[in-house]
């Protein structure tokens, strides 16, 4: 029990601690993320995408993204050769600086993997997504995505739809 | 017929009319050549000729079963984000396009995954797009045979330590008496789509 609420107050510390150092960063955050949203999924289906739009302000790369809703979480590339999809995964997604750089359906979208339960529209999933700047230093995103439909078009319902 | 009338501009009117009409009648009864589709016109085809799959409830099912409805059948899996949602979000789009005439559509969505989507989830994945689509399945021996007939591919790719599939994305089309009319493509639109559909269903 001890050694328990040892390890715990010293993993708070280290939080706390990390956090002081993250709010920084956060504070001049470079790559901004906008209209994430997680497609719902029925009940069983194990996989399912992420979509969002991302811009850095100065040269950087997208390289990784993970989720509490599974250890699986890859960032992928769908491309058509022909009339044959094919998804692959991709190691990061160049950010040019200034540019809006889309994962949406289509071209690239974070992966997520089995899954253990359904994601339900009108929910939330937390992501962290790590982006890297050309001298190498990384810095974290934290973002919550909405969960929504899983028949929802590829571009949000314009007004008259 | 007004009988008073019987001057030579009227009987000209009645001739030129009857010969509109003998060339639109011709026009009517000529081949799928002289109605344009957005779609590949494949009229004709010596594949994709028919399919013995299992609907959900494991009961067996064929094109026949889908006499005087238009058919699209579309070859996915439910682990697929990005293009089968779209395919079939589009098809109910094509749906509720077409009005009145959308009772005379039936999509099937065929499972290119037969180790993970079971009955299951292939009914409510398909329900989750419109009730009155419907998932078809085979195991690993049917489904190679359906998809060399149909001309699909259909490959496993490791991924982390899961897969996913590449393959044929295209939509078929048959028209109501279950042939193969056309081969609509991923990145064409539901207008496109409907506008064919509208077309298949009423020719004559």
């Amino acid at each position: 029990m001890n050694h328990f609420i040892r390890t715990a107050a010293a993993a708070a510390m280290v939080t706390a601690i990390a956090t002081a150092v993250a709010t920084p960063a956060q504070a001049q955050a470079n790559v901004s993320v906008k209209d994430a949203w997680v497609r719902a999924t029925v009940p069983q289906q194990k996989a399912t995408g992420a979509f969002m739009q991302l811009q850095a302000a100065r040269d950087s790369k997208f390289v990784s993204a993970s989720s509490p809703l599974t250890p699986t979480v890859e960032v992928h590339e769908m491309a058509m050769q022909g009339d044959v999809m094919r998804m692959r995964q991709v190691q990061s997604v160049d950010l040019p600086a200034g540019k809006t750089v889309e994962l949406k359906p289509g071209g690239y979208h974070i992966m997520m993997m089995n899954l253990k339960a359904q994601v339900k529209e009108g929910g939330t999933v937390p992501f962290t997504l790590v982006f890297e700047g050309k001298d190498g230093k990384r810095e974290q995103v934290e973002i919550q995505a909405p969960v929504k439909a899983l028949n929802s078009a590829a571009k949000p319902a314009h007004a008259g739809h | 017929m007004n009988q008073r009338v019987s001057s030579i501009t009227s009987r000209r009117a009645f001739v030129l009319s009857g010969a509109a009409l003998a060339l639109g009648a011709l026009a009517g009864c000529s081949m799928g050549s002289s109605v344009s589709f957005n779609g590949t016109d494949i009229t004709g085809a010596d594949f994709g000729r028919d399919f013995r799959l299992k609907d959900p409830t494991g009961q067996e099912r064929t094109l026949a079963d889908f006499k005087d409805k238009v058919v699209l059948v579309f070859f996915g899996f439910t682990q697929c984000p990005d293009v089968c949602p779209t395919a079939l979000a589009r098809a109910a789009e094509v749906k509720t396009l077409l009005g009145p005439d959308g009772d005379r559509l039936q999509v099937l969505f065929v499972s290119v995954d037969p180790e993970r989507d079971t009955p299951e989830v292939l009914n409510a994945y398909t329900a989750a797009f419109d009730p009155t689509f419907l998932a078809l399945y085979g195991d690993a021996e049917r489904l190679a045979e359906t998809a060399k007939e149909f001309k699909v591919i259909y490959q496993k790719v490791p991924t982390g330590d899961s897969y996913t599939i590449d393959h044929t994305s295209v939509t078929y089309a048959y028209d109501t008496k279950g042939k193969l009319r056309l081969k609509l493509s991923h990145s064409q639109s539901a207008i496109e789509y409907a506008a064919d559909v509208r077309k298949l269903l009423h020719a004559a």
